[in-house]
């Protein structure tokens, strides 16, 4: 949409038409507007597909007091900051950018519509009316190592990635952790394929380590083409990503690490509706119910259904921390000593792997 | 050995799509016409037989649906350019666009679906031995490109047809002046091109990965186009080259998985080759003082009779 006089006398008088109360930028609102904007269609069933889900679950919940709009396969570059406006200027109160890629358009656009608040996914850069928010998909990881731990008989694991970035690097690291909490032998492979979507390569990937002796596989990738791969293969057994994918694998998927966003979704839609929205920079998982896992597949054991449980429910009241030390990286060194909790900050510029990680060539 | 077998089984899978549109637009390329759409052909392709697959789970018909969509794909690219004249890189480029936001669209209800994998053409008992597994355990695509390969190449230079198809594509003007209808000819040389590219992309979820995912063809349907010149317009080449392309492929992944003799050659070396060979290849070529690169006179010009 081009910016019609129209439109832009509207959208200057609402402006103004704002009551100027204390000092507070955002009025309660009788109704929300919320616009969401994806980097991917919101049927790739991964990543996109959970963060759509996140929007119906808040029309859900607040029915006839918010109305949604989401615009799919936005370019992370210059067409961003346009589709931005768009929404700002179609009367947008709150606007969700998914994409870390998005980055660079928020903080250009955000600061000439004061009066939206604008949250960016996994992002780092805020601003007065700038949020940030995030998911701690590690902790999901941790639960699908514990399983691996237990079921494979090899003691061997392949990971297939799309970069080496520290949510990539850190999901990984926990994955092998919680592993080799139940298996000090247990390793690793993680294989970068440079794409977060090329199915035949992800499955081609995960054969290449399916043939060299991994019986469980993981992948950071968005589709469910390495959990068919090892359905297709026989092996012990891989994991949904982003959603449930059992479907696409049903006695192979052990269980899924799921994109919950609805409930941050709705919090920050409920603050705007209530006028107390303030940009906030929140990284949630399993305690908030961000980060939700699947169901277990039927080959799962009672006793490992058990220990992955125990996995679960001690990240969500605390006692457990994936990323407490004593953790050495792959050449031995300690990185982490006994009893320490890496923190956020550290986490989320992860780039050396612990101990039991292959280094991938 | 048994990793050798299974490097080998997946390099053929990797192979096979790349080799059956490829050897399509060799022979579109041979009548002169130079078709830049096969990625989006073959993602028309690979939705239809993803469709087909999904409601019959009949693999035959769903690979025969795949090249009926790349026909219809094709003709779009073939009305616009051999009847209307239009510019072939642009609107070559437009079909691969229009493909790609067409297979999205039709496969929006499709992505949390999954369909079962085309079965082995042969008997079972012919896969039991590691070896024969490795010969006769693929299904039907695999052992059609093989025989579309020597196909093509005796229609090609052993027919009478394949001569008139080459003189279209070397000289439109002698070719009309003698009587044959140059468009006619290019016409059905690019519907040719585009059922080949439709059941290259329906391979995609018969044969490697069983689902639909938008995009799935990541490209191959352009490395495709460029083997067709690597392998200098000549069918037996090609299917080299989309061997050695997907062998470098394949090895790549390995490489990156494993250890031993494999990460003797880093896998950054195999993500290579495929640009080292083509310039090996290119600059062969152009070595050669007795025979030109043998691209087609006529490839990418429009036709349009003087007489």
């Amino acid at each position: 949409m081009t910016l019609s006089r129209r439109n832009f006398v509207k959208v200057g008088g609402a402006a103004m038409a704002l009551p100027l109360l204390g000092s507070s930028a955002f009025a309660q609102l009788e109704k929300v507007k919320v616009g969401f904007i994806y980097v991917g269609t919101i049927n790739d069933n991964g990543y996109n597909y959970a963060h759509n889900q996140g929007r119906l679950y808040v029309e859900e919940h607040l029915g006839d007091k918010v109305e949604t709009i989401y615009v799919e396969n936005v370019p992370e570059g210059p067409d961003c900051e346009r589709v931005l406006r768009e929404l700002a200027q179609q009367g947008c109160n709150l606007i969700f950018a998914t994409s870390f890629g998005f980055g660079d358009s928020v903080v250009k656009v955000a600061p000439q519509f004061p009066d939206v608040a604008f949250e960016h996914a996994t992002g780092y850069m805020s601003g007065p009316n700038i949020g940030l928010y995030n998911a701690r998909f590690y902790e999901g990881r941790a639960v699908c190592g514990t399983i691996a731990g237990h079921m494979s008989e090899t003691g061997k694991y392949g990971y297939i990635g799309s970069f080496p970035i520290p949510e990539v690097v850190m999901g990984i690291n926990a994955f092998v952790l919680a592993a080799r909490k139940v298996n000090p032998d247990a390793t690793i492979k993680p294989v970068y394929i440079s794409t977060w979507n090329d199915p035949a390569k992800e499955a081609d990937a995960a054969r290449a380590m399916i043939d060299q002796g991994i019986d469980v596989i993981a992948q950071h990738t968005d589709g469910p083409a390495a959990l068919q791969v090892a359905a297709e293969r026989g092996i012990v057994g891989g994991f949904g990503q982003g959603a449930d994918m059992s479907a696409f694998a049903p006695e192979t998927q052990l269980t899924a690490i799921i994109d919950h966003w609805g409930p941050h979704y709705l919090a920050s839609a409920e603050a705007v509706l209530a006028g107390t929205w303030v940009p906030g920079n929140t990284w949630e998982g399993l305690k908030e119910d961000v980060v939700q896992m699947g169901p277990y597949g039927a080959k799962v054991p009672a006793d490992v259904v058990a220990a992955a449980e125990a996995m679960r429910t001690g990240q969500i009241d605390g006692s457990v921390h994936i990323f407490t030390g004593p953790i050495n990286d792959n050449t031995g060194v300690e990185r982490v000593p006994a009893g320490t909790t890496m923190t956020d900050a550290e986490l989320l510029s992860m780039d050396w792997y612990v101990e039991g990680v292959e280094q991938p060539a | 050995m048994d990793l050798t077998l299974a490097i080998i089984v997946t390099v053929v899978g990797a192979s096979t799509p790349i080799l059956i549109a490829a050897l399509g637009e060799l022979v579109v390329e041979r009548a002169g016409v130079l078709n830049l759409g096969v990625e989006g052909m073959m993602l028309i392709g690979a939705i239809a037989g993803f469709v087909v697959q999904f409601h019959t789970g009949n693999p035959y018909l769903a690979l025969l649906s795949g090249a009926a969509a790349g026909t219809a794909a094709s003709l779009i690219f073939g009305f616009l350019t051999l009847s209307l004249s239009a510019n072939q890189t642009a609107t070559g480029l437009a079909l691969t666009i229009f493909g790609t936001g067409f297979s999205a669209l039709a496969g929006s209800s499709y992505s949390a679906r999954p369909v079962t994998l085309m079965q082995p053409l042969l008997p079972e008992q012919l896969a039991d031995h590691p070896i024969g597994r490795v010969i006769f355990g693929y299904s039907f695509p695999v052992y059609f490109a093989f025989v579309m390969v020597v196909a093509v190449r005796y229609f090609l230079h052993s027919t009478r047809a394949g001569l008139i198809l080459r003189a279209v594509g070397e000289n439109d003007q002698s070719a009309h002046s003698i009587g044959y209808s140059v468009i006619g000819v290019r016409y059905l040389a690019v519907m040719f091109g585009g059922a080949m590219a439709g059941i290259a992309g329906a391979c995609f979820p018969l044969l490697l990965t069983p689902q639909w995912a938008e995009r799935m063809t990541a490209g191959r349907g352009w490395i495709a186009v460029a083997l067709v010149v690597f392998a200098s317009w000549r069918p037996l080449r090609l299917l080299a080259g989309a061997y050695l392309f997907g062998l470098v492929m394949t090895m790549e992944l390995y490489a990156k998985a494993g250890g031993g003799v494999l990460s003797v050659i880093p896998s950054e070396l195999w993500a290579a080759l495929p640009y080292l060979a083509t310039i090996v290849v290119l600059v062969l070529i152009s070595l050669r003082r007795d025979a030109t690169t043998n691209a087609p006179a006529c490839l990418g010009k429009p036709f349009l009779p003087t007489n």
